[in-house]
């Protein structure tokens, strides 16, 4: 784990949404350091604003109040636009559900990515393929998410998130959608990536076993961080 | 890769993407069908105009050279009168009645004359007019009515004994002798127009001129002048038609392409707040929707280009006489500025659906 300067810093945070007369108030003042290179884990029950902060530190929906800066940008300061370019350059996403683009086969997924972000997307680099093997989807590569397993899914989502060589991988119940042996090996990858990449990870999670295997676990109730053990 | 996201896109709900071009396909189907029928109708009477040898067209007062003369009004008096004018070698005066609802005609002509001006018929079958009951069939309308020689046809309320079948391309789809007709069209000793041949056609002009002055009021046209009248453009109403076909193509595709990408939008909700997620912008998820239209479009155009060359088989399986049909190759662009044009405002509404959608809400849409 790093001891530079935190790559996310969060200071009272608050999040309102907001339904005809209803308000209702997701964070209430959060404020959160993480360094660059911690693979922290949030816990917390629904409804208690762990996924509202990690869409705000995605770059998905603006804060209502407060400063968020991630990876040297002011979130809170910037519009759509710039939480697009976030999106782009410093964050990616692994979602419960694994998200993957049907109609593309792993390899197109990826090259999605990483045309989007406007890196080269003809070939992998030698780098990202040593990746690939890690995750050990290197042949899995030319299937439709419909031919792939759910854990296959899963690692070829991971691999698409690293192939930005992002800042900050956020990952929302990475292992909500698998069964124990799959999410092993993928919360096994996650602490690999973290270890040998120092790749920053923040990871949303149900699973105390899951949440363990972060250097940090924060635990969220009611929009606010209630217990942070070192 | 865009291409290729834009390719896969299509090609992962092939029946939405063939519908969406079929339904775009009609349109351009039927602005290509119709110009190319209206081209088609018009290159095939100038080539009957050309095929007469003639080298001016008088015609009776108060009418135009597209009209219909309406009955036989010049008499007959006239024909002869103008073989006596200067450079004049030939002329024949002919009879025209419409049959067929308007489509077609048929032709009284004075056969000994008819022949000078255009050289004899080519028969395929039997031989000229004779008796007043005659009637000579070209090659087109004989295999559209399915007509040979030795069969009694009716035309005008009358039966025919078709005695010949001809080769096309003289003026006329039907020849009948041109006393019956006059007695028919109850105008004896009148002719519906003549045609004049010059020892030269380089005098067409002098005798034109000759013609207009000494014949107050009558129209005189060279075939020069004919030929270059068969154009679309011409008849006003003709070229509303078109032009309101256009519009209905433009619109029909426009709803078309709107209902599919609609649905294609509503259907890849999740897909594009993937696409969001990973940072692509509002312009990006816009450029994809509207280059999904155009692949609509342009496979629209193309399989309606196709289609032009059905009906024009069909045309001419059934009417190959009345309702020749034209490739009209020029109009492609046309058939398919209007598919893109239709293809891409179609898009537009779901695209800023797209663009608009919140990519937490989309990404939770199941």
């Amino acid at each position: 784990m790093s001891s530079e300067a935190p790559i996310i810093r969060v200071r009272g945070l608050r999040k309102i949404y907001r339904s005809g007369a209803v308000s209702v108030e997701a964070l209430r003042g959060v404020d959160l350091d993480v360094p660059a290179g911690e693979f922290l884990s949030i816990v917390g029950p629904s409804g208690s604003g762990k996924s509202t902060l990690f869409h705000i530190i995605g770059g998905l929906t603006p804060p209502s109040a407060g400063e968020v800066i991630v990876a040297g940008r002011n979130v809170s300061a910037v519009g759509d636009a710039g939480r697009t370019e976030l999106r782009r350059r410093d964050v990616s996403f692994v979602f419960q559900k694994f998200n993957l683009l049907p109609n593309l086969t792993a390899r197109d997924n990826i090259r999605t990515a990483l045309y989007i972000s406007g890196l080269p997307s003809d070939r992998f680099d030698p780098a990202f393929e040593t990746i690939l093997d890690l995750l050990g989807i290197s042949g899995r590569l030319d299937h439709k998410p419909s031919e792939m397993s759910g854990g296959e899914q899963q690692r070829v989502a991971i691999a698409r998130a690293l192939a930005t060589r992002p800042t900050i991988l956020l990952a929302d119940e990475p292992t909500g959608n698998l069964d124990s042996k799959n999410s092993l090996a993928v919360l096994e990858i996650l602490r690999d990536l973290n270890l040998r990449l120092k790749q920053t990870i923040l990871m949303i999670t149900h699973n105390a076993d899951a949440a363990a295997f972060g250097h940090r676990i924060m635990h969220m109730s009611d929009g606010r961080i209630v217990e942070t053990p070192s | 890769m865009a291409f290729r996201l834009v390719w896969e896109n299509v090609k992962f709900r092939p029946v939405r993407t063939l519908l969406s071009i079929l339904l775009i396909a009609v349109p351009v189907m039927l602005i290509l069908t119709l110009e190319g029928l209206s081209q088609g109708f018009f290159e095939d009477s100038a080539r009957r105009a050309k095929g007469v040898g003639a080298d001016i067209l008088f015609r009776p007062s108060g009418t135009t050279l597209l009209g219909s003369p309406g009955g036989a009004p010049l008499p007959a008096r006239v024909v002869d009168k103008l073989a006596t004018q200067p450079h004049v070698v030939a002329t024949t005066g002919v009879a025209m009645q419409l049959i067929g609802g308007g489509f077609d005609s048929v032709t009284g002509i004075d056969p000994a004359s008819f022949t000078r001006l255009s050289g004899p018929f080519v028969f395929l079958e039997g031989h000229g007019l004779e008796k007043p009951t005659d009637i000579l069939f070209d090659e087109d309308y004989a295999n559209q009515r399915h007509v040979h020689t030795g069969q009694t046809v009716k035309v005008l309320n009358q039966d025919w004994t078709v005695v010949g079948i001809v080769e096309s391309g003289k003026l006329a789809h039907l020849y009948v002798l041109l006393p019956k007709l006059q007695d028919l069209m109850s105008a004896p000793d009148k002719v519906s127009q003549v045609y004049i041949k010059l020892d030269n056609p380089a005098n067409t002009k002098l005798v034109m001129d000759q013609l207009k002055a000494k014949f107050v009021g009558y129209p005189v046209y060279s075939m020069a002048d004919i030929l270059s009248y068969y154009q679309v453009s011409n008849i006003p109403l003709l070229q509303g038609f078109i032009d309101a076909v256009l519009g209905m193509g433009l619109f029909f595709g426009f709803f078309v392409v709107a209902l599919s990408m609609y649905m294609a939008v509503l259907q890849r909700t999740r897909e594009i707040g993937i696409l969001k997620s990973m940072g692509a912008s509002k312009a990006f998820v816009m450029g994809i929707i509207l280059s999904e239209a155009f692949a609509l479009g342009l496979g629209g155009t193309i399989v309606g280009i196709a289609f032009s060359f059905v009906t024009r088989w069909v045309m001419h399986l059934i009417m190959p006489a009345s309702l020749p049909q034209a490739i009209v190759v020029a109009w492609w662009p046309i058939g398919g500025a209007v598919a893109m044009g239709a293809a891409l405002l179609g898009a537009l509404y779901p695209g800023m659906i797209a663009v608009r959608q919140d990519p937490i809400e989309a990404l939770a849409y199941e």
